[in-house]
């Protein structure tokens, strides 16, 4: 094979990878929109056709990089729309290295799991297609995340991801409480969206354009060097941070994790225990040349990461429900692998990303039917299985073990702080204003509101 | 001497809505004044894009009618079609096309088919206008058929009336003393000032905006809509302000359109009616476009006529469908959660796609528009890209929140079906189709919009080439 061979089957594999997604979406979602009603079975062929295809050319991409000993691989896709005169585009460019190859297996693998065991899960539910337009949504999301070679496309994978999630934390629409918490979901990820768009703006003018090479340097993952100043890569990298936090719930938006386990449970293993909840620390990967350049930042990185560690392992504690309990105990997780990120260990890092979503997935998978294992088991000895006190217990003294308990019971007040503080205030004065507004023309119309409603009357007589 | 077209087409998408009009102020059936209000919209929608087709063909920056009757009869040229409103034209029509067919016959008694010509061919000669004073004179008249379905419907009309006529005044005012002043120009303060401040109005900057909400709430959707939607304001701000008016002027436009835009999203989050929610998603989308224009720059200009033509698009096919669901159920109160999602499946889809366009969501047409917006907004003044962004993450939350309460809940009880019929599909699905399309290549579009923002800022400049992008060059 010569190299312009190699070159022509990693572009056909590469776009293949973010294909066979995206085909996908618009075999289901086109249909549905314009009425026509696919069977579950079709959905369900679908989706398993549309991964095999993907998984199978990311493997393909992995094969080539490996025979060919190439650690970097950009695919130009083109611009977007440019505007040739004012040296302004907007490109698309995917990128496979070292960190998107294992995020792209990844991903096709966990959805690939959740979309067979979804098959039998939702089986007659009222929203079995929705489920999987949506899952199909966020597939092509993380999937366009992943292979991003720009902050532009990795943004529209991210946006994608979230309104997903949102969705489907929403999913059984007949109840008010995964409604309100899908809403509250939507409403920290559209905070995190506007830091991150505000960086790759910020991003786009230093470096004058959105490319990965040009904001982290030439050399492939994790090996680049950055040549924007400290100071702007501090702020950038703050508001990457603040997207990143909003996206992985780390302190202070821990609060939408466990509300996000009203959704199905295959959707929570995946959004929330495997890929979505990991995308921040993804994120943080792949700016990881920026943390270089900015001791304040990687201090700061660290820090988020040890005390979302501590908030996340002490309120995974005191939770009465699985699937709130797996939670957070995948928080504290990431938290752990924020903080590595931290200490610049990035592929320690992104083994425990793959790790982690693995095994998370396969907890929460199997949540539901292993409640019902322990009871059995209960009923068999005869008494409740043992328990054994952790070493929280032992070592704090009972006043302090009672605040504690207090404490993660209520989540560390975080949601309230973030109520009281800042949405309460926000909403206060546009409430005053709405009054306002409402005085003001009822002022200016009342009398003639009556002399019009009686001349209808009249008319009507 | 300006280029011509090949047919009189903008003269045909005037006098056929106007003849429309008069049929249907003779007495027939509902029914048959629906149809013949389809038609003349279709045939008017049909000119408007052979126009911009001709157009496009002459690569030009404007020209006017073959077999030019006004320019006959008044030696000058009053129609024209160039970069700006070539692709505004065809869009306005879609909108009233649209609007017309998606009406259902049980509306067809409310919804004056006669009245929503007449403000067809009113707002199309708007757009269509480029000599001042004929402007004024259609926007004057657009004012009456809103006017007319307020009093139908036996509300107030006061606050209405009284916002109108000071933004004639002011227009009106503001445009005779430019006149009397064109040789001194130490002495356009004032008259720039009024013009300034007629836009402010028209355009419903905060504090003004309540004659927009007012007129949401109390007139039929569609009208209400249909008047605002073209944004004829911010037409008249391109042809009247722009080329006249001195840097001062521009930035307190752009200042207090940001507010506005920043306030309109704060107070659409709040909202417990749908209407209120989408004047206010209204305002704050159609503010932006002002922000934009203001900005004054190749990509910022370029930002804000895209946005123009996304939020167009995708909020007409929001309000469609708001008006589709009105239909149904009557007004929609976002307090509580209506459930309608298992009876309108269809409408759910078309309300988050089009919903999720107005706020620039990535795929869609709206997508790119914010995003030139914002990057033009960042290289003159950081602060104004700082807030686009506020604004689209408060929007979004709104359009999702609105969403969530209209579709979701326990499912609504109801005896008869309420699924979407043929011409609501056909309506809504032409605007998903453009907005879909417009995000996937854009290329067109930016191209287009560039070439109208480069052709408006070399009016301002003085250094046209080309007669009339504003107000004959003055």
């Amino acid at each position: 094979m010569n190299a312009m061979n190699v070159v022509n089957i990693m572009e056909a594999l590469g776009y293949s990878v973010v294909l066979a997604p995206a085909l996908l979406l618009a075999a289901i979602g086109v249909p549905m929109l314009i009425g026509i009603r696919l069977s579950e079975r079709r959905v369900s062929s679908l989706t398993n056709f549309g991964v095999a295809i993907g998984l199978l050319s990311g493997l393909g991409v992995l094969i080539t990089m490996l025979l060919t000993g190439e650690r970097s691989v950009p695919i130009s896709v083109g611009h977007m729309f440019e505007i040739p005169q004012e040296h302004f585009h907007f490109s698309l460019k995917l990128l496979f290295d070292r960190l998107s190859i294992p995020f792209v297996l990844l991903t096709f693998v966990l959805c690939g799991v959740i979309g067979a065991f979804a098959r039998a899960y939702l089986h007659r539910d009222t929203g079995y297609r929705r489920f999987f337009l949506l899952l199909s949504l966020f597939q092509l999301g993380m999937i366009l995340s992943s292979v991003a070679g720009t902050i532009e496309t990795l943004f529209l994978g991210w946006e994608l991801v979230g309104l997903s999630s949102a969705l489907l934390v929403a999913f059984f629409q007949d109840r008010e409480g995964p409604v309100i918490n899908g809403l509250k979901i939507w409403v920290v990820y559209r905070i995190a969206d506007a830091a991150f768009l505000l960086a790759a703006l910020l991003l786009h003018h230093l470096t004058g354009g959105g490319d990965f090479n040009a904001m982290t340097g030439q050399g492939p993952w994790p090996f680049g060097t950055t040549e924007i100043d400290s100071g702007h890569v501090l702020l950038v990298g703050l508001l990457l941070l603040i997207a990143a936090a909003g996206k992985s719930a780390l302190v202070p938006f821990s609060g939408w994790l466990p509300r996000a386990m009203e959704g199905p449970t295959p959707s929570s293993a995946v959004f929330y225990g495997a890929l979505s909840v990991h995308l921040g620390a993804f994120l943080l990967l792949r700016i990881s040349p920026l943390l270089d350049a900015s001791l304040t930042l990687r201090i700061a990185v660290v820090l988020l990461g040890l005390i979302t560690a501590v908030f996340a392992t002490l309120t995974a504690h005191v939770q009465t429900d699985v699937k709130s309990a797996l939670a957070f105990a995948s928080l504290t997780q990431v938290s752990l692998i924020v903080m590595e990120i931290g200490f610049g260990l990035r592929y320690f890092a992104l083994c425990h990303i793959i790790g982690h979503a693995c095994m998370r997935t396969l907890q929460l998978l199997r949540a539901p039917s292993i409640l019902r294992d322990n009871h059995a088991r209960e009923n068999d000895l005869g008494s409740r299985l043992p328990e054994k006190p952790s070493w929280i217990t032992s070592m704090t003294p009972e006043w302090m073990r009672t605040w504690l308990y207090t404490w993660a019971l209520e989540r560390g007040g975080l949601d309230t702080m973030l109520m009281n503080w800042f949405v309460r205030p926000f909403l206060a004065f546009f409430y005053w204003s709405d009054r306002m507004e409402r005085r003001w023309t009822a002022f200016l119309s009342s009398d003639d509101a009556d002399t019009a409603a009686d001349d209808v009357t009249k008319a009507e007589v | 001497m300006l280029p011509e077209l090949h047919l009189p087409w903008l003269e045909l998408s005037i006098a056929i809505p106007l003849l429309g009009a008069a049929l249907c102020a003779i007495r027939f059936s509902d029914t048959n004044k629906q149809r013949v209000a389809v038609c003349a919209s279709a045939a008017t929608f049909l000119c408007t894009v052979c126009e911009w087709y001709d157009f496009s063909g002459l690569n030009t920056f404007a020209a006017h009618d073959h077999w030019d009757i006004i320019r006959m009869l008044l030696h000058k040229d009053l129609f024209v079609i160039d970069e700006l409103n070539a692709p505004l034209l065809p869009m306005t029509a879609l909108m009233f096309l649209l609007t017309i067919v998606s009406t259902q016959r049980t509306k067809a008694a409310r919804f004056s088919y006669r009245w929503t010509l007449l403000l067809m061919a009113v707002t199309l000669a708007i757009l269509s206008c480029i000599d001042p004073w004929a402007l004024i004179g259609l926007l004057s008249l657009a004012i009456v058929p809103v006017w007319m379905e307020l009093r139908r419907r036996g509300r107030s009309t006061r606050v209405y009336l009284l916002h109108m006529s000071i933004y004639l005044m002011l227009l009106i005012g503001g445009w005779s003393l430019l006149d009397l002043n064109a040789s001194k120009s130490e002495a356009n303060l004032l008259p720039i000032a009024m013009l300034t401040a007629a836009a402010l109005l028209r355009a419903g900057v905060v504090p003004l905006q309540a004659w927009i909400i007012d007129l949401f709430e109390n007139a039929g959707l569609g009208t209400a809509f249909l008047f605002m939607a073209p944004m004829t304001g911010a037409y008249a701000v391109m042809r009247l302000v722009l080329p006249v008016a001195p840097v001062w002027a521009m930035q307190s436009i752009a200042v207090l359109s940001l507010i506005t835009a920043v306030h309109a999203a704060g107070m659409a989050l709040i909202q417990t009616d749908a209407r209120r929610l989408l004047a206010y998603l209204f305002l704050s989308n159609s503010s932006l476009i002002l922000a934009g224009v203001e900005l004054v720059t190749p990509i910022g200009l370029t930002g804000g006529l895209c946005v123009w033509l996304s939020i167009g698009l995708s909020m007409c096919g929001l309000a469609l469908t708001i008006r589709s669901v009105e239909a149904r159920i009557g007004r929609i109160d976002l307090q509580q959660f209506s459930g309608l999602g298992r009876h309108m499946p269809l409408l759910s889809s078309f309300f988050l796609v089009t919903g999720l366009a107005s706020i620039g969501f990535p795929g869609t047409i709206g997508f790119i528009s914010t995003e030139l917006l914002i990057e033009g907004a960042v290289s003159v003044y950081p602060i104004v890209g700082l807030m686009v962004v506020v604004v689209a993450a408060l929007n979004g939350i709104a359009v999702v929140k609105a969403y969530l309460h209209i579709f979701a809940g326990s499912e609504h009880p109801s005896s008869v079906s309420m699924t979407c019929r043929l011409s609501e599909r056909f309506a809504i699905l032409a605007i998903v189709a453009l907005i879909i399309g417009g995000g996937l290549m854009p290329q067109p579009i930016v191209k287009s919009r560039y070439h109208a923002a480069t052709a408006l800022l070399h009016v301002r400049d003085g250094t046209a080439t080309d007669t009339p992008v504003g107000a004959h060059g003055r």
